[in-house]
């Protein structure tokens, strides 16, 4: 099977972006659960996945080699994000500043900087049956995970199956680094005021970047209109709606994936998988 | 000595400005002769680092001492390294404050007084 | 001011329905939604909007066409992949100037991007609310998350709390709501992503020493669940100040844009109210012992 990547997102946190992700990498069987909301990686409490392995991701972050540096200043002086200081006889280096875009490297006349590793977070490669799984994991004080997406973007670039990517959340520049280059975006909204508030925001961010999308309504049943008539005036279709039921989110509250409790949602997901499948075909 | 002052305006009668990266100006004062200089702080357009970048500013014009207040960690960090102690300022102008350090009674800051400035701040 | 931050590591636990509520109780307080990429407490509150502006959160390179040469070292030196065939993708670039430090013809400037709004906003009472809109795709939302506090900051006359509804996650954003405040309130949910991700918002704020408490919102959803939430609060001293239940009166609320408050005799609302008196019994006993 050829490679498609298809995105989860929601605007808003707490939607059922990870339920349907895990729910649809599921019945799909052959496929490639990969879990890109680094700062909250939930996916393997319900999919439970024998991890293969472990490895690190770093940033490079300058140290100065004293023999060489002259205290010029220039390095300090190029970078933008005041992660350089020059005292009388050292330069201080903030490494939670630095945004390792290499410019104090690049700009030293006397080749006085290195680049050093730091570790911000790890990914995880594992399987579960025929469903193969990656996550990436922020570490804490970390400003931002978007190298982890970066690193993740490169593992699954050749991957011979379906990707589905499960997205963080709201509207950030990272939400662009894990949808990118996606076949197809499934935005995940519950019919309330504020699910259309933040779907909208996610919308425009999904049209901005050119990429098909179809609209899944979690926790439906009542005022599902708000979402539809949006929906329709928008001119997206609305894939799937999974009602809302007690003991689905019971369910949910311990790790249990729902096609596994309830017939009607593994039907519902059946025809959400085919669905998606037949819409990137065309 | 030469004590820099966080500042809302360009002279001594000036209100001293509670931010420290984002102060519009810094006063530099020679504390005995009252002769000051005022610099921009150009910092506070930059989106990043201003605490830091500040702080260097102020480092280039040499001064021993500083006035201001929410001096964020970053900016504490260079100030302890450079051996320049940091004093709280009053919610005075530039002058008073200046004339409470020469009588030794405006307060050391030792630690920073806001969690600062992260990676995208 | 006391300075409450509402977090949840894992969206869609409550949060916001919790600070919305805590507004319509708390007299004299400012309301800060530091969720900028879904600010979603003005909805409720329904703020008339006094003032807006824009904010700069980011610089962006920009290649003059007229002097490029195409000789493509910017993109060769680039370390965000932020530029291709001569032009600049400003949702990769970091800003850092490096292109423009190297161009050997000065082609490249940086210019500051627009990467959001601020809002002042008053409800019919009076009372306070700020918060912010990122753009879609833009970067440097912690930013924006410190500009609306210092906005809210600025606003304050006399009011004797400013209640922050956090973003979610771990990151930049959730430092940035939570930095320099005098209280953490975690709204998690009986459920093991909500139990995760409480977990691991409480070791990211853990070198502020800030004190945490928590609220476990429809926590008779999985008594189990939230009986383990609880032990191991305790075990780490932090007291659970709240216990919310699975309540349909919430979801009829939220699904028709009401406030608790409408509801007076749900039990959520009691519950809510029992919660500030909680947290305002810690507040005190820490001011006395300051």
């Amino acid at each position: 099977m050829e490679r498609i990547k298809i995105s989860v997102l929601s605007g808003k946190g707490g939607t059922g972006k990870t339920t349907v992700s895990v729910n649809l990498a599921k019945t799909l069987k052959e496929s490639f659960y990969v879990d890109c909301d680094v700062e909250e990686p939930n996916g393997y409490l319900f999919l439970n996945p024998e991890i293969e392995y472990e490895k690190d991701v770093n940033v490079l972050i300058p140290e100065i080699d004293y023999d060489k540096c002259t205290l010029c200043g220039e390095c300090v002086k190029a970078c933008r994000f005041g992660a350089l200081t020059k005292l009388i006889k050292k330069i201080l280096v903030f490494d939670h500043l630095c945004h390792s875009c290499g410019a104090c490297y690049e700009i030293c006349p006397y080749n006085a900087i290195r680049e050093v590793p730091k570790k911000i977070g790890t990914i995880r490669k594992g399987k579960v049956d025929t469903l193969d799984f990656i996550d990436g994991r922020l570490n804490y004080g970390e400003a931002t995970g978007v190298p982890i997406l970066r690193e993740i973007n490169k593992m699954i670039k050749d991957v011979a199956k379906p990707v589905i990517v499960d997205s963080p959340p709201g509207t950030s520049c990272s939400v662009i680094h894990s949808i990118e280059g996606s076949d197809f975006c499934i935005l995940v909204t519950e019919p309330t005021p504020y699910g259309l508030h933040d779907l909208d925001l996610a919308v425009q961010l999904v049209k901005e970047m050119n990429i098909p999308m179809g609209i899944v309504i979690n926790k439906a049943g009542e005022r599902d209109e708000l979402i539809e008539e949006y929906a329709q005036k928008e001119g997206i279709r609305v894939l799937a709606k999974i009602p809302f039921k007690r003991k689905l989110a019971q369910a949910y509250s311990t790790g249990k994936l729902l096609i596994e409790v309830d017939e009607e949602i593994k039907s519902i997901f059946g025809r959400l998988a085919s669905d998606v499948l037949g819409l990137i075909k065309k | 000595m030469k004590v820099a002052v966080s500042s809302q305006g360009k002279t001594l009668e000036s209100h001293v400005d509670t931010r420290f990266g984002r102060a519009q100006f810094f006063i530099i004062v020679d504390t005995e002769t009252m002769d000051y200089k005022v610099v921009d702080n150009l910092a506070v357009a930059q989106s990043s680092g201003a605490g830091t970048r500040a702080a260097q500013t102020l480092l280039d014009e040499g001064i021993e001492a500083l006035i201001s207040s929410n001096v964020g960690p970053n900016a504490m960090e260079v100030f302890k390294a450079a051996e320049i102690p940091v004093y709280k300022a009053v919610d005075k102008d530039v002058k008073t404050n200046i004339e409470l350090l020469k009588k030794g009674e405006l307060e050391k800051i030792t630690e920073a007084t806001n969690h600062g400035h992260h990676h995208h701040w | 001011m006391k300075q409450i931050a509402i977090l949840s590591g894992k969206g869609g636990t409550g949060k916001t329905t919790v600070a919305a509520t805590l507004s319509t109780i708390v007299k004299n307080k400012i309301m800060a939604d530091c969720d900028v990429e879904a600010p979603n407490l003005n909805i409720i509150l329904q703020g008339e909007i006094v003032e807006k502006y824009d904010f700069y959160g980011k610089e962006t390179a920009v290649i003059d066409k007229d002097k490029c040469i195409e000789c493509g070292l910017c993109e060769e030196l680039c370390r965000f992949n932020a530029i291709s065939n001569f032009e600049v993708n400003p949702y990769y670039c970091e800003g850092c100037g490096l292109c423009m430090y190297k161009c050997p013809v000065e082609a490249i400037k940086m210019v500051e991007e627009k990467t959001g709004h601020v809002i002042y906003a008053k409800t019919k009472e009076g009372e306070k609310v700020v918060y912010a809109e990122l753009f879609p795709g833009a970067d440097g939302s912690g930013k924006l998350v410190t500009e609306v506090r210092k906005k809210a900051k600025e606003v304050a006359e006399e009011e004797e709390y400013l209640i922050i509804d956090g973003a979610p996650g771990i990151g930049c954003p959730v430092l940035a709501s939570a930095t320099g405040v005098d209280l953490v309130l975690i709204v998690t949910e009986p459920t093991l992503s909500g139990f995760a991700d409480m977990k691991r918002v409480m070791s990211a704020i853990e070198t502020f020493k800030v004190p945490v408490t928590v609220c476990i919102n429809k926590w008779d959803l999985n008594k189990e669940v939230s009986e383990e939430i609880e032990n191991y609060c305790e075990q780490n001293g932090i007291p659970v100040v709240g216990r919310i239940n699975f309540d349909e009166t919430v979801v009829k609320a939220l699904k028709n844009l009401k406030s608790l408050k409408d509801y007076p005799e749900s039990v959520a609302y009691r519950q809510i109210l029992d919660m500030w008196e909680n947290i305002k019994r810690i507040l005190e006993e820490r001011a006395v012992t300051q």
